[in-house]
């Protein structure tokens, strides 16, 4: 066995462990807190909830993960227009994810593109974008809806709006960095003003280019939990929202499971998309 | 009204009115017959102060509930069986025209037997054709899919539960009812016209027509939803502040800012001597957050919609001090609301939809329906609570985390009907608090926005019996309210702005 091989086992025990040892001091700080019974009339009793009758607000490990282990199982079902399976719920979160990232991306890699080849565009454009740039996402919200009058369309809005600034910089930042030795030679060699765009700016900037949509997707992915919290209706965001309306915090954490894995999947496909066009100088 | 009943039964009473044809009425029929006071609930409620409403008055929806007493097995129709609920009205009004009072009906049918007489009056009325007719005379619906806008509190009741019991569908229509995650995003919806109706608050419909807090528009409350059903909540460690004049710095929240919740709040503090702008702080926290609210201590109490003041004791969090009917017995609170553009455009839908609302409130008014309700109204797609929760508000059989289990059996009642002074009311209290300035035209917009005239109409042609005023006057903590002297009412505070 080869010594990367068991640095990579180590660390998947070590990972494992950490793992083992949350989940215990979880299940011994929730049941510590439960009191004992309390001594109560039984037609009382029967109309209060077990926190009032002692116990913690907390579920332990094992209700949560059969919590997520029922979605699961069954994560397609339809229960009318305020109950869905979680896999719809997530397959609407990331239809309207990858639809504002995708408008966004439209327009923030070639307008990142005309800005970085003129430094005066840069220059002159630069103030507004640093402007807009750290304005919350859900500051937007109640202006999108105002305006737009659509539920849907607002927060297909708000992701666009907050996905397009970083990979906007970031082009602009790639393409303007781009070494001035293969611009000099493609001038040499009378390459045409198009074909130095398409082969040696774009290649050259595609990885600053995808680490800055890599930065978009992560926060869209933040936003859109946000932004259907607010609007309801459908999305893992509303879905956080019914459990939270029910104070069911088993719910919730089984939720945040699923939105931390769901954010991790979208960061694995970009990073796998940026490995592709990296390139060593 | 007999959409559910065996026609062809004699011992079946049918028809809203009086059974013999002598009185006007059923009350006067009633009152006649068994002495009891034949003046309907909010007749009571004008005149007797405190939480006195005469329990032996029958009120405008009590009628349909005596002719049908669950108990008995007339359920001999499904209500979500629509096709044959149709017909059976139909066949009701046939009947009706043949022999004028349920009397007439009953001792026609003992004297040749129902089946005899179904034959009989076949062969000389075209029934089907009737049938017929009445499914046309409502006009064809302009659309029958609709999304109707709720927040998932039980003052929604009659909205909620008439898509999975099959009012909506009875009337040819198919309601989406859509959870909404609080108040202003369900007008902001409302006003963008993704919902075709909402639930609101009584007061907001008046605040969007008058501009409060929104751009402008003409709304409609064609009725209300619930009468009572709110309460005072407050956190366990104030066991001891069980009296209004030791609130001073009390963090309180409500709802929404233009809700009875607020406006009973300022008024409760304010008779307590407490200034509500200034002695306490009153907040907008959405009713799901309450609870976890109150037991982070970020809130001291609050005044909000079941099943939060419920769900607050379930969790050992808070006591239940105060039910808003202890302040204002019969006080309006949600309402079912539309926009002036929905019904000119489409009125024969607006009218399907307002006569499935109004028989779905009927039917929630019924205590004898109240658990079945629960059970429907619970599940995840709509309150998503735990059935006890929403059982113990809508029978009335609740503890109220002191100890006790408390036996109010009119927590919360459902009343369609849109009483003009409720808007008076309200208007005063906006203008009370600064939220309207200057000159309100009080009857004005509250004629406007409150469709009484057309209730009374539709509730009369669906045999129901509204009230005959659609003003009333009110005591609210030994204080009276006279809807035809707002501006005196509003003056008489000491606590204003």
């Amino acid at each position: 066995m080869s010594d990367e091989m068991k640095e990579r086992i180590k660390a998947i025990a070590a990972s494992v462990a950490f793992l083992g040892l949350f989940l215990l001091a979880w299940n011994v700080f929730v049941t510590a807190q439960n009191g004992p019974a309390a001594d109560m009339d039984p037609e009382l009793a029967a109309l209060l909830g077990p926190q009032a009758k002692g116990q913690s607000a907390l579920p332990t490990p094992g209700e949560v993960g059969a919590e997520i282990w029922s979605h699961v199982t069954n994560p397609f079902y339809d229960a009318g227009p305020n109950d869905k399976g979680i896999g719809i719920q997530l397959a609407y979160s990331i239809a309207r994810v990858l639809t504002g990232f995708g408008l966004a991306a439209l327009i923030a890699i070639p307008l990142g593109f005309l800005i970085g080849m003129s430094r005066l565009a840069e220059r002159a454009l630069n103030p507004y974008i640093q402007l807009l740039k750290p304005v919350s996402p859900l500051a937007w919200m109640p202006l999108a809806l105002y305006t737009i009058k659509d539920s849907e369309i607002s927060s297909i809005f708000v992701i666009f709006i907050c996905s397009i600034w970083p990979m906007l910089l970031n082009t602009i930042f790639g393409v303007a960095s781009v070494r001035r030795d293969y611009l000099n030679v493609a001038r040499t060699l009378e390459v045409t003003p198009l074909r130095t765009a398409f082969r040696v700016i774009l290649p050259a900037a595609a990885p600053t280019i995808l680490t800055g949509m890599r930065i978009s997707i992560g926060i869209a992915w933040l936003v859109i939990v946000a932004a259907e919290m607010l609007v309801g209706g459908t999305g893992i965001g509303y879905f956080v929202w019914n459990e939270w309306n029910n104070l069911s915090i088993t719910g919730v954490i089984s939720a945040i499971f699923f939105i931390g894995l769901v954010g991790m999947v979208l960061d694995l496909i970009l990073g796998q998309a940026a490995r592709l066009v990296a390139y060593a100088e | 009204m007999g959409a559910l009943s065996n026609l062809y039964d004699p011992d079946e009473i049918l028809w809203t009115g009086c059974p013999c044809g002598l009185h006007a009425t059923i009350y006067e029929h009633k009152a006649a017959v068994e002495g009891v006071d034949a003046r309907g609930r909010f007749y009571a409620a004008e005149t007797t102060t405190g939480g006195a409403r005469t329990g032996a008055a029958p009120g405008p929806m009590d009628a349909l509930s005596d002719l049908e007493p669950p108990a008995r097995a007339s359920r001999d129709l499904d209500w979500k069986d629509q096709e044959n609920v149709l017909a059976n009205l139909a066949t009701s009004a046939v009947m009706k025209g043949l022999f004028g009072t349920d009397m007439n009906r009953r001792n026609f049918l003992r004297a040749v037997g129902g089946t005899t007489a179904a034959a009989a009056i076949a062969s000389i009325l075209p029934i089907d054709k009737a049938i017929a007719n009445i499914v046309e005379a409502t006009g064809p619906l302009e659309k029958t899919a609709l999304n109707v806008g709720f927040v998932p509190i039980t003052c929604a009741t009659p909205i909620i539960m008439a898509a999975p019991m099959g009012f909506y569908e009875k009337y040819g229509l198919d309601v989406s009812v859509i959870k909404t995650a609080g108040w202003a995003v369900s007008r902001d919806k409302s006003l963008s016209g993704e919902y075709d109706a909402a639930h609101m608050l009584t007061p907001m419909p008046l605040a969007i027509t008058s501009g409060a807090g929104s751009a402008a528009t003409p709304w409609t409350m064609p009725a209300v939803e619930n009468i009572n059903g709110q309460a005072i909540t407050l956190a366990m460690k104030h066991l001891d502040k069980q009296d209004p004049s030791k609130w001073k710095g009390f963090t309180f929240g409500v709802p929404f800012e233009y809700s009875m919740h607020n406006f009973l709040l300022r008024y409760y503090v304010a008779e307590a001597g407490l200034d509500p702008d200034q002695d306490i702080q009153i907040r907008v926290v959405p009713p799901p957050e309450m609870v976890a609210n109150l037991s982070a201590g970020n809130l001291d109490g609050y005044l909000s919609p079941d099943p939060f003041n419920q769900r607050a004791v379930y969790d050992g969090v808070g006591f239940i001090y105060k039910l808003t009917k202890e302040i204002w017995p019969g006080h309006p609170c949600c309402a079912f609301a539309a926009s002036q553009k929905f019904i000119d455009e489409t009125p024969n839908t607006f009218l399907a939809l307002f006569k499935s609302i109004l028989e779905a409130t009927a039917f929630s008014s019924d205590p004898a329906n109240r658990a079945d309700i629960s059970e429907a109204i619970s599940p995840k797609n709509y309150l998503n609570q735990p059935t006890t929760v929403v059982q113990q508000v809508l029978t009335g059989r609740f503890a109220d985390g002191l100890g006790n289990v408390r036996n109010e059996p009119d927590r919360i009642d459902f009343d369609p009907f849109p009483y003009h002074s409720f808007a008076v009311w309200i208007l005063t209290q906006m203008k009370r608090w600064g939220y309207l300035e200057g000159d309100v035209a009080y009857s004005d917009l509250a004629e406007q926005v409150y469709l009484a005239t057309d209730a009374t109409a539709v509730m009369k042609d669906m045999g129901m019996s509204p009230p005959t005023s659609t003003y009333a006057s009110y005591e609210i903590m030994g204080k009276t309210f006279d809807p035809m002297a707002p501006e005196a009412y509003v003056d008489s505070f000491a606590i204003k702005r």
